[in-house]
């Protein structure tokens, strides 16, 4: 007879205290494969920590989103935003989609020209445009949205130096009703400052118009926000028409959709309480319908939303490291994935579990990350099972932000995986070695 | 090391504690372990009978062993006395 399994000795405190009242699970599913790709063997053939994408994810999600709202909307089109994930693999199942390029700097808008998409489907926000930057966007027919006054005058010199009309937009900020009101950004709605800025496109008659762009703020919540932003822009598509018979060609929405993932201090987990795109679709498409905007006039919607499109694809699939008591008694594991890697545990409880079968006795643990820094916290506090040195954890959702904005800190950065459609994987970025970093550095003569 | 006297070990891993009120939970092998303790049987004369049972090596054991222990401490359960 073999002999039984072994898990290690673990007692849990009872607490008596007052239950959830919305009865929230408490069980944990354990993540043992992905697209058909058992963990184990990922993480033997390209070491661990170890991020995965998963290209079956990404395009459900994105015809899930665009079916929300082209049931909706007539005219709808999606740019994807380079900034939350820009590996050129990524970029190119959006633009296979259909999405044109959504980006905010030189380098960005470099990756989206490279990665073949034509220079009108490039949409150019951010507040940071240098002058060369501008006047490539403007040779190429690219959507320039205006963030600020100097920019728009720097827009009407090159008009006349490169006697071509650059088409534009200008981002507006706004009150909708939310905290925080974003007002860094564009021109704005509230104290007339946007439509001035219109009115002197319009009288310059040396930039072509096209559209009107907003991004009310990240991770919102509150669908109707969104009502009340798409009403505003429409408000001014409007004037523009009554003012000056000129019609715009599309509204565009940003971004901020929230993703599922729960944000720090929230009580209730984000895949209860994030908004459905059929709830986002439904704000924004209703406020443009019912408009001042004349039927036969109505515009392009365009959406910029990364986050909601890219989050549920992402995941990262690390090792216990070591198990630790903390002076109160609170156990402690050490993982290989610190905060270097995955940046969005800074505002996020992400969703970690093991990757093998496990008993159903958990403890509350503190989930710390590899690096010798106090901040390196992936979880405070986590009803978690007894892992043992070696076992594997899952982190899912992480596809936004972590791999543009990681770190290359303490320790080198992991290969990334694309798991295609028929569940093969392929690396999308190598892994670092310690000649990538040298191969950037200098020694000046006298240190040599 | 001596488990406290009083303490209530159920078969299904149910712990309680009269003197302090709270109650705890086991998983199996923590409440194998428990009742080890409760019959004053040392490290050495544990470690050889859960060997012997379950898929694990010596250091393992020893390891999380005493982990579980100190969190026997922890929750005032057993006491140093000899």
């Amino acid at each position: 007879m073999g002999k039984l399994v072994f898990e290690r000795p673990i007692i849990k405190k009872l607490s008596s205290g007052m239950p959830s009242k919305f009865g929230m699970k408490t069980k944990i599913d354990p993540i043992t494969e992905i697209d058909g790709n058992l963990i184990k063997d990922l993480i033997s053939a390209y070491d661990s920590p170890l991020f995965v994408l998963s290209e079956k994810i990404i395009r459900k999600t994105y015809q899930d989103a665009k079916r929300s709202f082209s049931t909706r909307y007539p005219k709808v089109q999606f740019a994807w935003s380079y900034k939350t994930n820009y590996l050129d693999a990524v970029c190119r199942v959006y633009h296979q989609e259909g999405s044109w390029a959504e980006v905010v700097s030189g380098f960005e808008y470099e990756k989206a020209v490279n990665n073949g998409v034509s220079g009108d489907h490039i949409i150019f926000n951010g507040p940071d445009k240098s002058r060369e930057n501008l006047k490539k966007a403007v040779l190429n027919s690219s959507l320039i949205h205006i963030d600020h006054f100097d920019e728009l005058y720097q827009l009407i010199e090159l008009a006349d130096e490169l006697d071509k009309a650059p088409k534009v937009a200008i981002r507006v900020n706004m009150d909708t009703g939310i905290y925080p009101q974003w007002d860094r950004f564009g021109f704005n709605y509230d104290n007339g400052e946007a439509w001035d800025a219109l009115n002197r496109i319009m009288l310059s008659k040396k930039l072509d118009l096209v559209g009107l762009h907003t991004h009310i703020g990240t991770y919102i919540l509150t669908a109707s926000a969104y009502n009340k932003a798409a009403s505003k822009l429409a408000d001014l598509a409007a004037g523009l028409e009554r003012k000056y018979g000129h019609v715009v060609k599309y509204i565009d929405m940003g971004g901020g959709f929230a993703s599922k993932s729960t944000l720090k201090g929230a009580y209730l987990s984000g895949t209860d309480t994030a908004p459905s795109f059929d709830d986002y679709a439904d704000a924004i498409s209703s406020a443009l319908i019912n408009s001042g905007i004349k039927p036969e006039n109505l515009p392009l919607l365009i959406l910029e939303t990364g986050r909601a499109l890219i989050d549920d694809a992402g995941f990262i699939l690390g090792t216990v490291l070591a198990n630790k008591r903390l002076a109160d008694g609170r156990r402690s594991t050490i993982i290989d994935v610190g905060v270097n890697i995955l940046f969005t545990s800074f505002w996020y409880e992400h969703n970690i579990v093991p990757a093998q079968a496990f008993s159903d006795h958990t403890e509350e643990t503190a989930i710390y990350g590899p690096l010798c820094m106090n901040i390196d916290v992936i979880r405070e506090a986590i009803d978690f099972p007894a892992l043992k040195t070696g076992d594997h954890i899952v982190i899912n959702r992480v596809g936004a932000y972590n791999m543009t904005q990681w770190m290359q800190f303490i320790t080198l950065r992991p290969d990334i995986v694309m798991i295609d459609t028929d569940g093969k994987p392929f690396v999308i970025r190598k892994k670092e070695s310690i000649e990538t970093i040298l191969s950037q550095e200098e020694v000046p003569p006298h240190l040599q | 090391m001596k488990v406290k006297k009083n303490i209530a070990i159920s078969e299904s891993g149910f712990v309680f504690d009269p003197s302090s009120g709270e109650s705890y939970s086991l998983n199996p092998i923590g409440t194998e372990i428990l009742e080890y303790l409760k019959k004053n049987m040392s490290f050495e004369e544990i470690s050889p009978l859960i060997l012997e049972k379950y898929d694990v090596d010596q250091i393992t054991f020893e390891r999380y062993y005493f982990d579980f222990v100190n969190s026997l401490q922890q929750f005032n359960l057993i006491s140093n006395e000899q």
